[in-house]
C-alpha cells in the first residue's frame, strides 16, 4: 500500500506553524500540518478560540493577537490534523502519528519542523512534590479550563514570570509572593544589552508596565533568591529561600517554577540533525541558516524550536522557512525566495532586538542550573545530581554514558525535563564544553506507544533501516 | 489550590477518580479536572514510592500518568468525557507484581 503524500509536511501549529502553513496555502502548496493538541495555536496561543471574554481579558492583548491566525486556519482548506501524537520523522520526509490510538504515516517532499519551546528545568529541592508546576502549566489552565491558581508562590525568574502574576492579580488571585533568582548583578551585566533593547522599546515598556503594576498591587518580590528549597513531605508547605541575607519561609500548597524556556529539541535531535549549544540562552538549538535550512536538505525549522524568540518573531520565521522549503523543492527560485523574505527577515531582526537584553537579565542561577548533590535532576527515574556527579567519577564523558550508568532520562519523559540539567553538569564536572559534552541521543518512538500501534501499520523506512 | 475564575457555561459532567465521582467541566483535560477537583497526587513513583501530581500540563513531563481503558495515558493530553473511568496507576515491583 503506498504512503499518502504531500509536498510540505509541518509538524506544530503554534504560531511558526500556521504562519508557514498559510504561507504555503496561499502558494497554491500542498501542506499536511499535524498538532498535537486539539485546537489551534501552540501553547503561546492555547485555546485562543474558545476563551471566553473574561479569559480574554485577563490574558491580555499579546494572547488575542494569535485570533487571527487561528481563524484563518481553522476556516482554510489547509489539511490540518489535531490531536495526533508523532512519534517518529525521517531525514527522508517521512512521518509516522498516532491518533485516537490509531497509526498513520504521511511522506512529504520537506518537512518543517515547528514544535516550538518547552520550560526549562528548574530542579530545586522539592520540584517534584505534588503541587508544584510550572508557570505556564498555570497559565495552560488558565487558558483551557478557567483555573487559577490562589495563593501561589511564583519561582524563578524572567519576563513569562511578571506576565503570569500580573494575569493572576486581573484574575483577583495575585500571587502570595515571587520568589526572583535575578540580582542586582544580573541587571547591571545587561546594561550593555539595553541601547539594543531600546528599539524593542514598546516590549521594553510593556515590561516595566507588568512591574509596575505588580508593585502598585504590593506583590511581594524577592529578588536575589538563593538557597531555594521546597518544602513539605507528600505535597508542597511551603518555599524556603535567602534574600537580602535574610532566611526566609513561605507557606503555600501551589508553586509555580520558571527560568524562562528552550527549544523543544526531541525531533531535531531524532533526526541526527546538527545542534550547537547557546553560551548567552543556556540551551542546545538546531543549527539553522536564517532561513531555517537545517543541516538535513528536506528538513526545515522555524520557530522557538530553533531558537527561542517569541511568538511574534515565530511568525515571521514560519513564512521565511516555507519560502525556503519551496525554493528547496524548486517550486520558486533562490531570488525569489530572498525577495519575498528580505521585508520578514527585517521584521524578524528589530522583533529580536530586546533578546540580548532579556537572556542576560534573566540568565539562570547556577543553583539551578547545576543544583546541588541531593537534588532529583531525572524527575522520571529520581536520579539526583549527586548521581550524575558519581557517574563521571565512574568514568562517563557524556550525557549517553551517564544514562546507562544512572538511569537518568531513561523514563517516560525521555530525557526532556533532565536533558539540559545532565549536560550542564557534566560539562562542569568533565571541564569539557556543552558541545563536547553533547546531549542525549533520542531515539523514536518520540513519545510511548503501543504494541497494537506499532504493528498496524506498514513498514517504515528510515535512516537506521526498516523498523 | 485551582479555582474556577467564572461560571462556566459549559455541561457539566461526572467521571470516576478511582471509583470516586468528579464533576468537570466539559473541555477540561482530565488533570485539570482533577487538580480543580482538590486532588493534588495522582500517582506514586515506581522508584521510591514518592507522590508526584501534574506539572507540565502539556505532555512533556509524564508526571500525571493515570490508568484509562488499561491504559497508561498523560491525564494533561485526555479530555474528561461523561461517565470515563479513571484510575490511579498500580504501582509495582520488578516482577510486575502489586505493591
Amino acid at each position: 500500500m503506498s504512503v499518502e503524500q504531500s509536498d510540505l509536511i509541518i509538524i506544530g501549529a503554534g504560531p511558526a506553524g500556521m504562519a508557514a502553513a498559510k504561507e504555503a496555502n496561499q502558494r497554491g502548496v500542498q501542506v499536511i500540518l499535524l498538532d498535537e493538541q486539539p485546537t489551534a495555536g501552540g501553547q503561546i496561543y492555547r485555546n485562543v478560540l474558545g476563551v471566553s471574554g473574561r479569559q480574554a481579558a485577563i490574558l491580555g492583548a499579546d494572547f488575542t493577537e494569535g485570533r487571527p491566525l487561528a481563524e484563518w486556519l481553522t476556516q482554510s482548506d489547509v489539511d490540518y490534523r489535531a490531536g495526533v501524537t508523532v512519534w517518529q520523522v525521517g531525514t527522508n520526509g517521512n512521518v509516522a502519528y498516532s491518533k485516537n490510538g490509531i497509526a498513520e504515516q504521511v511522506q512529504g517532499k520537506h518537512i518543517l519542523l515547528a514544535t516550538g519551546a518547552i520550560e526549562r528545568p528548574v530542579p530545586l529541592p522539592g520540584w517534584t512534590l505534588p503541587g508544584v508546576m510550572t508557570a505556564g502549566a498555570a497559565q495552560i489552565l488558565m487558558k483551557t479550563s478557567g483555573l487559577i491558581a490562589d495563593g501561589a508562590v511564583l519561582v524563578g525568574s524572567g519576563p513569562l514570570l511578571y506576565l503570569v502574576a500580573a494575569q493572576m492579580l486581573a484574575a483577583g488571585s495575585p500571587p502570595k509572593a515571587m520568589v526572583e533568582t535575578q540580582s542586582f548583578t544580573d541587571l547591571r551585566a545587561a546594561l550593555p544589552h539595553l541601547a539594543g533593547a531600546l528599539k524593542s522599546w514598546r516590549q521594553l515598556t510593556k515590561g516595566l508596565g507588568l512591574i509596575a503594576t505588580l508593585r502598585r498591587a504590593g506583590v511581594k518580590r524577592y529578588t536575589g533568591a538563593s538557597d531555594i528549597k521546597i518544602v513539605g513531605d507528600t505535597a508542597a508547605e511551603a518555599v524556603s529561600f535567602t534574600s537580602g541575607g535574610h532566611s526566609k519561609r513561605i507557606e503555600t500548597e501551589t508553586v509555580l517554577l520558571h527560568l524562562g524556556v528552550v527549544p523543544n529539541t526531541q525531533i531535531s535531535r531524532a533526526l541526527g540533525l546538527n545542534h550547537r549549544y547557546d553560551a548567552a540562552q543556556r540551551c542546545f538549538h538546531p543549527v539553522s541558516d536564517s532561513y531555517g535550512q537545517t543541516s538535513a536538505p528536506q528538513i526545515s525549522i522555524a520557530g522557538d524550536g530553533a531558537g527561542i524568540a517569541g511568538a511574534k518573531a515565530a511568525t515571521l520565521s514560519g513564512r521565511i522557512a516555507t519560502l525556503n522549503a519551496l525554493s528547496v523543492m524548486g517550486k520558486i527560485s533562490t531570488v525569489e525566495r530572498d525577495a519575498a523574505c528580505a521585508p520578514l527577515l527585517q521584521s524578524r531582526t528589530s522583533e529580536n532586538a530586546i533578546r540580548p537584553f532579556l537572556v542576560r537579565a534573566y540568565a539562570p542561577s547556577g543553583e539551578i542550573l547545576r543544583p546541588a548533590d541531593a537534588t532529583i535532576v531525572c524527575r522520571c527515574e529520581e536520579v539526583t545530581a549527586g548521581d550524575i556527579r558519581q557517574s563521571v567519577a565512574l568514568g562517563s564523558k557524556g550525557p549517553n554514558q551517564t544514562k546507562a550508568f544512572s538511569r537518568a532520562g531513561m523514563g517516560p519523559c525521555q530525557g526532556r525535563f533532565c536533558g539540559l540539567t545532565v549536560s550542564e553538569i557534566l560539562a562542569a564536572e568533565t571541564g569539557q564544553t556543552p558541545d563536547e559534552t553533547g546531549a542525549y541521543r533520542i531515539r523514536s518512538p518520540l513519545k510511548p506507544i503501543t504494541l497494537g500501534e506499532l504493528s498496524a501499520l506498514h513498514p517504515i523506512e528510515n535512516e537506521q533501516g526498516t523498523i | 489550590m485551582f479555582r474556577p475564575l467564572e461560571t462556566s457555561n459549559s455541561s457539566a459532567i461526572t467521571f470516576t477518580f478511582d471509583n470516586q465521582p468528579v464533576t468537570a467541566i466539559e473541555g477540561m483535560t482530565v488533570a485539570a479536572a482533577l487538580l480543580a477537583s482538590g486532588y493534588k497526587s495522582l500517582r506514586e513513583t515506581p522508584v521510591s514510592g514518592q507522590a508526584r501530581g501534574p506539572f507540565c500540563m502539556m505532555g512533556a513531563c509524564f508526571d500525571c500518568l493515570v490508568l484509562i481503558d488499561d491504559e497508561t495515558v498523560q491525564a494533561c493530553m485526555v479530555q474528561v468525557r461523561s461517565g470515563l473511568q479513571v484510575s490511579r496507576v498500580p504501582r509495582m515491583n520488578k516482577a510486575g507484581d502489586r505493591l
